[in-house]
C-alpha cells in the first residue's frame, strides 16, 4: 500500500490498490482424521487407505479408504438389499421427501461444503459458494419434484427403476457431479454405489453425514472411495445394473468395451474441446468476459470449457488485446480467499499434463501469453494462458488440456466457423457470441455439440439436459432427459 | 434494461480520427459482471485506503431549491475537514452547488484546495434553448466555478438528434475554456445500456473531461452496471486514442459499502491510474458520514452512533 501525501494539492496516484487477504474461515469444517467406507448406512473400516491433500498447499487433510473389490462387493450387496427391501417400491412422493430433505440440508450447510470443496479440490471459494453448492442443491430439489411424476414424464410407458446404479464421478465438480448422479437415480427408485474421484473424496464423505441427517434408509446410497481400481471393480460387478461415468474419454472407452454384451445400461459424459465462436457484431466487452468465464472458470477443469476460441478475423486484434488486459486482473491464489478468481490445479498429475501440452504448443509455433502473476510456492499452480497464432493442426487445438489454457484461432465467415468448430472428435458444447438472433439459431442447428450457449458460457441449470456427441459420450444428465437412463420401460 | 433499436443511418462520431466503434452492450452479461465485482471482499488496510480515497474523490453536493448561503457554508467546512476530531481524514475533492451559491462557496473554500463545481445548462432537465445553456455556463464561470457539471439534452438524444447533443457539448466546452467539464448523461432516462454507451462516446467526442451518470434527481441513478458500461467506453477511448476521460458516479450512493464497490469497479476496469480526483469522482451528500463512521470503526474497532458525526 502506498502511503499517500495528503497535503499536496494534486493527489498522488497510488501505485496499486492491493486487496488485503479475505479468507473464508476454515473452522466451519470439522474433518475427521480417517474416513472409512459408507456402506449400508455404516462406516466400514477399510483394509487399504491413502492420504488426501489440499492441492493449494499440499497439506494432508485426511486418511481415506482405498476400496478393494471385496469392499465394492459389500457396497453393491448393501445397495441391492436396500433396493429389494423397500426403496424401489416406496411411493414416489415418499422418495421425494428424502430428496427435498437432502436439498434443504445442503442449503443449510452450504458454507461448510463450499469451504471443504475448495480445500480439497483447489477451486476458488467464490465458485464453490456461488456455483457448485447452489446448483447441487437445485439438482436435488429439481429431481425431488419428478419422483412422483414419472408416469407423466413418460406417459403409457410404465417406467420402473433399473436397480443398482454404479456411479463414477470426476474431480472437477466433486459435489455437483455427485448431485447430478444421485438425485435422478434416487428419484427414479434406484439405489446407488458412488465412487468419488481419487483426489477429491471429502465432500462426498461429508455428504454421508447429510444422508444420515435426512434419515435416508440404509444402503440406498453407498460411497466407496479409491482410485481407478475401485472404479474398475464397480464397473465389473455383476450386481450393478447401470453404470454412469463422467471422466476422461480414454477411461470411458474402456468402460464401454468392458460392458459390451453385459446388458448393463451405460451413460458416459466424457471430454470436450469446445469452440467458443465470437462474431464481429457481438457485444465486445461482454464477449471477452464470456471467453474468460469459458476457459478460466474452475482453472479450466471443465469438460465443456471453451478451450478453442474462434474469433472473426476482423475483430481479432481488439478481442485479443482486451483479453490480455483482462487476464492481468485475474487474481490467482489461495482458493479460500473470497477475492480469488483462479485457484489451484487439482493434482500434480494434472499439472504435469497441462505443462506437457503447453510446451508442445510453444514448440509447434504458437505465441504464448501469460499475465504477470506471482504463484504460491507450495501446491500446484498454473498461470492463465492464451495461445495466439494457433493452427487447427496443433495439439493444443486438438487435445483436451483441462487447464487454464486458451487457443485462439480465427475465421472469416459463419460457414468457416461451423466447419472448424465441428472439426474435432469431441462434441460436448459450444458458445456463440453475436447480436443477431437469426445467426444464433442457425449456428445452434449447425454445431454438433450437446450444449450451445448463446452470449453466455458455462451456465448450468438442473432443468436443462447436458451431454455430448461423438467422443464426448452419450446419454443426458439434467432435465426430463436425465431421468431416462435410470428407468426401464416394460412395453 | 431492454435492447435499443439500431442506430439511424449516418450516425458517425466526429472529431477524433479513431474513436472506438460504438458497438453494443449485452445487458445480462454486463449486469452479471457488475454483480460479480460487487462481491469483492475489501478488508482492513485495503478498506481504509478505499474509504479515504472515496472521501478524496467526493464532490460533496447540495442541489436544492432551498439551498442558502448558510447551508452551503456549512457544507464547505465539512468538505475541508470532514471529521473535526480526526485531522488525518483527507478533504473532499469539490463542492457541487447551483450557480447562485458559487460565490459563497468560493469565499469559504479559498486556498483550501477544494474545488467549486457548479451545475449548469438548465440543470436538471436541460430543456432550454442552447444559447441560454451557454449563458448559464458563462455566468457560472464568471461567478467563480472551477468545474462545470452540464446535462445533455435527453429529449434530443432520445429522438435521435445526436448532432444537437454533440453540438451543445462542444459549445459548452468552449464556454468553459480551461475549466473541467463534466457531462451528465442522466442514465436513468436513457433506458438502455446501448444508449448509455452511445451517449458516453458522444459526450467524449464533444470534449467532455468527465462523463457523469446522473443528476441525482432521477432514480435509478449511478447503478453499478451503468457505471461499468461507461467505464468500458472510457477504456475503449483510452485504448484507441490515449485520451484519459474521467468518470463521476452520482446519485443513489449513500453507503460506504456502495462507494467501495464503485471504486473496485474503476480499479478493475481502468486500473489504479484512475483512482485519483483528477479522473474519478463520487457525487454524494449523505455518503460522507457513513464513510466517516466506517473509518472510525476501522481505527477504533467499534462503531459510534450517528450523533458523533456532524450533520451539515
Amino acid at each position: 500500500m502506498t502511503e499517500l501525501d495528503r497535503t499536496g494539492d494534486r493527489s498522488p496516484v497510488p501505485a496499486d490498490w492491493t486487496y488485503a487477504p479475505a479468507p473464508e474461515s476454515r473452522d466451519i469444517v470439522r474433518l475427521r482424521e480417517r474416513y472409512g467406507l459408507f456402506v449400508g448406512g455404516e462406516w466400514l473400516e477399510p483394509s487399504e487407505t491413502y492420504e488426501t491433500i489440499s492441492p493449494a498447499s499440499e497439506e494432508p487433510l485426511a486418511i481415506v479408504a482405498q476400496a478393494t473389490a471385496e469392499d465394492v462387493d459389500r457396497a453393491v450387496g448393501a445397495a441391492r438389499e436396500a433396493f429389494a427391501n423397500g426403496w424401489s417400491s416406496l411411493p414416489g412422493s415418499e422418495r421425494a421427501k428424502y430428496l427435498f430433505r437432502i436439498a434443504r440440508i445442503l442449503q443449510e450447510r452450504a458454507r461448510e461444503f463450499a469451504v471443504l470443496e475448495s480445500l480439497n479440490g483447489g477451486k476458488p471459494i467464490k465458485e464453490s459458494r456461488d456455483v457448485d453448492l447452489p446448483l447441487a442443491a437445485a439438482h436435488f430439489f429439481y429431481y425431488a419434484g419428478w419422483a412422483d411424476k414419472l408416469e407423466y414424464a413418460f406417459p403409457n410407458r410404465r417406467p420402473k427403476p433399473v436397480g443398482v446404479a454404479g456411479q463414477i464421478i470426476p474431480w472437477n465438480f466433486p459435489l455437483l457431479m455427485l448431485a447430478w448422479k444421485i438425485a435422478p437415480a434416487l428419484a427414479c427408485g434406484n439405489t446407488v454405489v458412488l465412487k468419488p474421484a481419487e483426489t477429491t473424496p471429502l465432500t462426498a464423505l461429508l455428504f454421508c453425514d447429510v444422508l444420515r441427517q435426512a434419515e435416508l434408509p440404509a444402503g440406498v446410497v453407498n460411497i466407496v472411495t479409491g482410485d481407478g481400481r475401485t472404479g474398475a471393480a464397480l464397473v465389473e460387478h455383476e450386481g450393478v445394473d447401470k453404470i454412469a461415468f463422467t471422466g476422461s474419454t480414454e477411461v470411458g472407452k474402456a468402460i464401454q468395451r468392458q460392458l459390451a454384451g453385459s446388458g448393463k445400461k451405460l451413460t458416459l459424459e466424457l471430454g470436450g474441446k469446445a469452440a467458443n465462436i465470437v462474431f464481429d457484431d457481438c457485444a465486445l466487452d461482454q464477449a471477452v468476459e464470456g471467453i474468460v468465464n469459458g476457459i478460466y472458470f474452475n482453472q479450466g477443469h471443465v469438460c465443456c470449457a471453451g478451450s478453442r476460441l474462434f474469433v472473426q478475423e476482423s475483430i481479432c486484434e481488439p478481442v485479443v488485446d482486451k483479453l490480455k488486459r483482462r487476464l492481468e486482473t485475474l487474481r490467482v491464489g489461495d482458493p479460500l480467499d473470497k477475492n480469488t478468481d483462479v485457484g489451484a490445479i487439482n493434482s500434480a498429475m494434472q499439472l504435469e499434463k497441462i505443462r506437457e501440452l503447453v510446451d508442445s504448443g510453444r514448440e509447434e509455433g504458437a505465441e504464448i501469453y501469460q499475465p504477470p502473476c506471482r504463484l504460491p510456492e507450495k501446491g500446484y499452480w498454473f498461470a492463465p494462458t492464451v495461445f495466439t497464432n494457433v493452427a487447427q493442426s496443433y495439439r493444443i487445438a486438438q487435445e483436451e488440456i483441462f487447464g487454464p489454457v486458451l487457443s485462439v484461432l480465427t475465421f472469416r465467415t459463419p460457414e468457416e466457423a461451423v466447419e472448424k468448430a465441428n472439426n474435432t472428435p469431441y462434441g460436448l458444447s459450444a458458445g456463440v457470441w453475436t447480436e443477431k438472433g437469426s445467426r444464433i439459431l442457425w449456428m445452434a442447428q449447425q454445431l454438433r455439440a450437446g450444449v450451445v450457449w448463446a452470449n453466455t458460457y458455462n451456465r448450468f441449470d438442473p432443468t436443462s439436459p447436458f451431454g455430448g456427441y461423438k467422443e464426448s459420450g452419450f446419454g443426458r444428465e439434467g432435465g426430463l432427459h436425465g431421468l431416462e437412463p435410470y428407468l426401464r420401460f416394460d412395453e | 434494461m431492454a435492447q435499443a433499436p439500431a442506430l439511424p443511418a449516418g450516425f458517425e462520431l466526429p472529431l477524433e480520427p479513431r474513436l472506438p466503434r460504438i458497438g453494443s452492450v449485452d445487458a445480462v452479461a454486463l449486469e452479471e459482471r457488475a454483480a460479480s465485482l460487487a462481491k469483492r471482499s475489501i478488508k482492513r488496510e485495503s478498506k481504509v485506503f478505499a474509504l479515504e480515497l472515496a472521501i478524496r474523490t467526493t464532490d460533496l453536493t447540495t442541489l436544492e431549491g432551498a439551498d442558502t448561503p448558510g447551508k452551503v457554508a456549512a457544507l464547505c467546512s465539512k468538505a475541508m475537514r470532514p471529521d473535526p476530531s480526526d485531522p488525518s481524514i483527507p478533504r473532499c475533492a469539490a463542492i457541487c452547488v447551483y450557480p447562485n451559491l458559487v460565490p459563497t462557496a468560493r469565499e469559504r473554500l479559498e486556498g483550501s484546495g477544494v474545488h467549486v463545481a457548479a451545475v449548469a445548462t438548465g440543470f436538471p432537465s436541460g430543456q432550454y434553448p442552447t444559447h441560454i445553456k451557454v449563458a448559464d455556463v458563462r455566468s457560472a464561470v464568471e461567478l467563480g466555478a472551477d468545474e462545470i457539471d452540464m446535462v445533455i439534452d435527453r429529449g434530443a438524444f432520445l429522438s435521435g438528434r445526436y448532432a444537437k447533443v454533440y453540438d451543445e457539448v462542444v459549445r459548452v466546452k468552449e464556454a468553459c475554456g480551461d475549466i473541467r467539464l463534466k457531462v451528465i448523461l442522466e442514465t436513468g432516462e436513457l433506458g438502455t445500456y446501448d444508449n448509455v454507451r452511445r451517449a458516453t462516446l458522444l459526450a467524449i467526442a464533444g470534449g467532455a473531461d468527465f462523463v457523469k451518470t446522473s443528476t441525482g434527481k432521477i432514480s435509478p441513478a449511478a447503478t453499478l452496471p451503468v457505471a461499468l458500461c461507461m467505464l468500458e467506453a472510457i477504456r475503449d477511448v483510452h485504448a484507441e486514442t490515449g485520451r484519459r476521460v474521467g468518470f463521476k458516479a452520482a446519485g443513489g450512493i449513500r453507503q460506504a459499502k456502495q462507494a467501495v464497490q464503485h471504486l473496485v469497479l474503476v480499479h478493475e476496469t481502468l486500473g489504479a491510474e484512475w483512482l485519483t480526483p483528477e479522473l474519478y469522482r463520487l457525487g454524494a451528500s449523505s455518503l460522507l458520514n457513513d464513510i466517516l463512521m466506517q473509518l472510525r470503526k476501522e481505527k477504533t474497532g467499534v462503531y459510534q452512533g450517528p450523533d458523533y458525526f456532524t450533520l451539515d
